[in-house]
């Protein structure tokens, strides 16, 4: 859907048009490819280059949150092939703002990818697209195909020097490949199972080289730093955390969608542009950064702002920038027993403790739901998410983990309702009516 | 060049296989292999889904082992290693899905196709799926013809509509 809400917009100001607003002309009169121009035009050099995006404490919008500027440093620079890869492998549940980013304003992304190129030093690029978004790869391909006819891609970009190539690579449904180095195996042509770390894709990445792999957005925004400078755009934000972030508002709100606010928003300013909640009924949880991050309870998440910091140390994630709302009607049980299916069908089954622990994961939660937990099952859940965090090659494991601890931790009478009732505490009647699939009054 | 192309693969049309250079383009020369979840795409589009000897053609087409080219395709959620009906819908069930009706959509298209997850109808025309992360959560429930069409906010009225549309 195109954009509803916004405050200090730049990635989108691209989307007003909706879905007439993508192609190369539109960006160019909105500015776009003239960072592009600047910096070539200028000979601008690398170091410079790369000492402008870490002033403005871009911090990679693909969950982790590890600064832009500071990966880019670490590219060797005397290696004769190299890499950048855009991950758009956007698979997190409750994540969906690279899939509008590349919808609506596809040149953005492939102007920060040239320019990252030239500040790294790499000639060839390519951005790894979810296999589910088939209709957003065929756009990217026809953004790419503009780009190129204009002289944006291709040997001697604008009359330079600088010559990079841009091609797009679309996966086919796996959300393992969202890990960096599981997207470079994949892009290789393999099972797309994470390599160990170090060697970091810095040194050896892609095919062996050195490759700089960072999120779309993260990639989107570069044109706009350029553009305002970098202390214009860290101001936007709050220290530490620059800029504006995309934020996929999904679940029991009444406008779910993608909504663009500075960094250290109040989330009740965001709850309140997402139309606030569905049907006027009460908050009673949030996870703040896609599927993996920690819940925290409603009270906790009021209290917080939109930020790396603030939602870290109320003891959670801002991740990618998910924000999955839920309200009285869920049954926390049954919503993380969606979530632990997720991670055990997921798992790519190369460490032990993530394939089997993720199973037994999935399975007691299952028995608990289906009202046959036994007492013992909540330490038992606790004991099998110690013998997984950290115990694996990818941060998988941990992902699957952190919603077990965090709603065990936070909503544990109603586990043990479940455990001892064998049933829900929240109505079924009511479940069902709050995801308004059904009319009111409709069998 | 496509005589040359059917001759070293048979099993695949000409038209395939000419999408399947344009793929291998994008690649370094000396890495034909990574065009190959796109190969196999390409392929099943046009078997309808992929055998193992549709596998190991588009392996040798591309100079690799088959067993290489059959991890990749047992890999990924979504290509097909049986048949399928002629409309394979998939459903996101997933958590932020669930909470706008996912789970519900996913019932109601059970109910009305008299099929379960992973089963084909008895005309062999519909094939339902359950889905992970589509990346969609805002338009859910979210719904997926085929593989590459996306369906979005699938309340009973649409669902009913994707399915009379589905001749």
């Amino acid at each position: 859907m195109a954009l509803i809400d916004t405050i200090n917009p730049l990635l989108t100001t691209g989307w007003a048009k909706g879905d007439a607003g993508w192609s190369l002309k539109d960006y160019e009169a909105r500015g776009g490819y003239k960072q592009l121009r600047r910096v070539l035009e200028s000979k601008m050099t690398q170091d410079d280059l790369i000492a402008e995006v870490k002033k403005s404490v871009l911090r990679g919008r693909g969950g982790a949150g590890f600064p832009t500027g500071l990966k880019w440093s670490f590219m060797p620079k005397a290696a004769p092939e190299k890499y950048v890869v855009c991950n758009t492998d956007e698979g997190e549940p409750g994540t969906f703002k690279d899939r509008d980013l590349l919808r609506f304003d596809p040149h953005s992304t492939i102007e920060g990818m040239i320019i990252a190129g030239y500040a790294v030093g790499a000639k060839r690029g390519y951005n790894y697209i979810h296999g589910e978004i088939f209709e957003i790869y065929q756009r990217f391909e026809e953004a790419l195909d503009q780009a190129r006819a204009a002289g944006y891609l291709g040997n001697n970009i604008l009359g330079s020097d600088f010559s990079f190539d841009l091609f797009a690579h679309h996966g086919w449904g796996a959300y393992i490949c969202g890990e960096e180095t599981g997207l470079l195996e994949s892009i290789e042509g393999k099972k797309g199972q994470p390599r160990y770390k170090p060697p970091f894709p810095a040194n050896f990445g892609l095919y062996g080289k050195p490759t700089t792999i960072n999120n779309t957005e993260t990639f989107a925004a570069i044109p706009f730093i350029l553009g305002m400078g970098a202390e214009a755009y860290l101001n936007l934000g709050k220290p530490n955390n620059g800029g504006t972030k995309l934020f996929s508002v999904s679940g029991h709100v009444n406008r779910p969608g993608n909504y663009e606010v500075p960094m250290g928003t109040p989330f009740a300013k965001l709850l309140e542009m997402a139309g606030g909640m569905r049907g006027g009924r009460k908050l009673k949880a949030v996870i703040p950064g896609g599927s993996s991050a920690p819940v925290l309870p409603a009270e906790v998440m009021m209290d917080c702002t939109m930020d790396y910091d603030s939602i870290a140390k109320a003891g959670s994630m801002l991740g990618s920038g998910a924000v999955i709302v839920m309200d009285e009607t869920v049954c926390m049980v049954k919503a993380l027993e969606r979530l632990s299916y997720f991670y055990y069908e997921e798992s790519c089954g190369q460490c032990t403790p993530c394939r089997e622990g993720s199973g037994w994961l999935y399975r007691v939660v299952h028995r608990i739901e289906h009202g046959q937990g036994r007492p013992e099952d909540l330490d038992l859940l606790n004991r099998v998410t110690d013998n997984m965090m950290g115990k694996t090659i990818c941060a998988l494991a941990d992902a699957a983990a952190f919603p077990v601890r965090s709603f065990i931790k936070h909503f544990k009478s109603e586990f043990e309702y479940h455990i001892e009732n064998k049933k829900c505490l929240v109505d079924p009647e009511i479940q069902r009516m709050g995801s308004g699939f059904f009319k009111a009054g409709a069998a | 060049m496509n005589t040359q192309n059917t001759l070293l693969c048979p099993e695949l049309s000409a038209e395939s296989l000419l999408k399947i250079d344009r793929e291998v383009a994008k690649y370094p020369a000396d890495q034909k292999q990574s065009a190959v979840m796109a190969a196999l795409v390409i392929a099943q589009d046009e078997k309808g889904w992929l055998s193992k000897e549709t596998i190991a053609a588009v392996a040798g087409y591309l100079g690799m082992p088959p067993i290489a080219a059959y991890e990749v395709a047992s890999f990924y959620n979504m290509y097909d290693l049986h048949p399928v009906g002629k409309y394979k819908l998939t459903v996101c069930t997933n958590l932020p899905c669930a909470l706008s009706g996912g789970v519900h959509a996913a019932d109601y298209v059970k109910e009305k196709l008299g099929i379960d997850f992973n089963e084909t109808t008895a005309d062999g025309k519909f094939t339902l799926k359950e889905g992970e992360c589509m990346g969609a959560c805002g338009d859910a429930p979210v719904m997926l013809v085929n593989n590459k069409r996306m369906c979005s906010f699938m309340l009973p009225e649409q669902i009913d509509a994707l399915l009379a549309e589905c001749k």
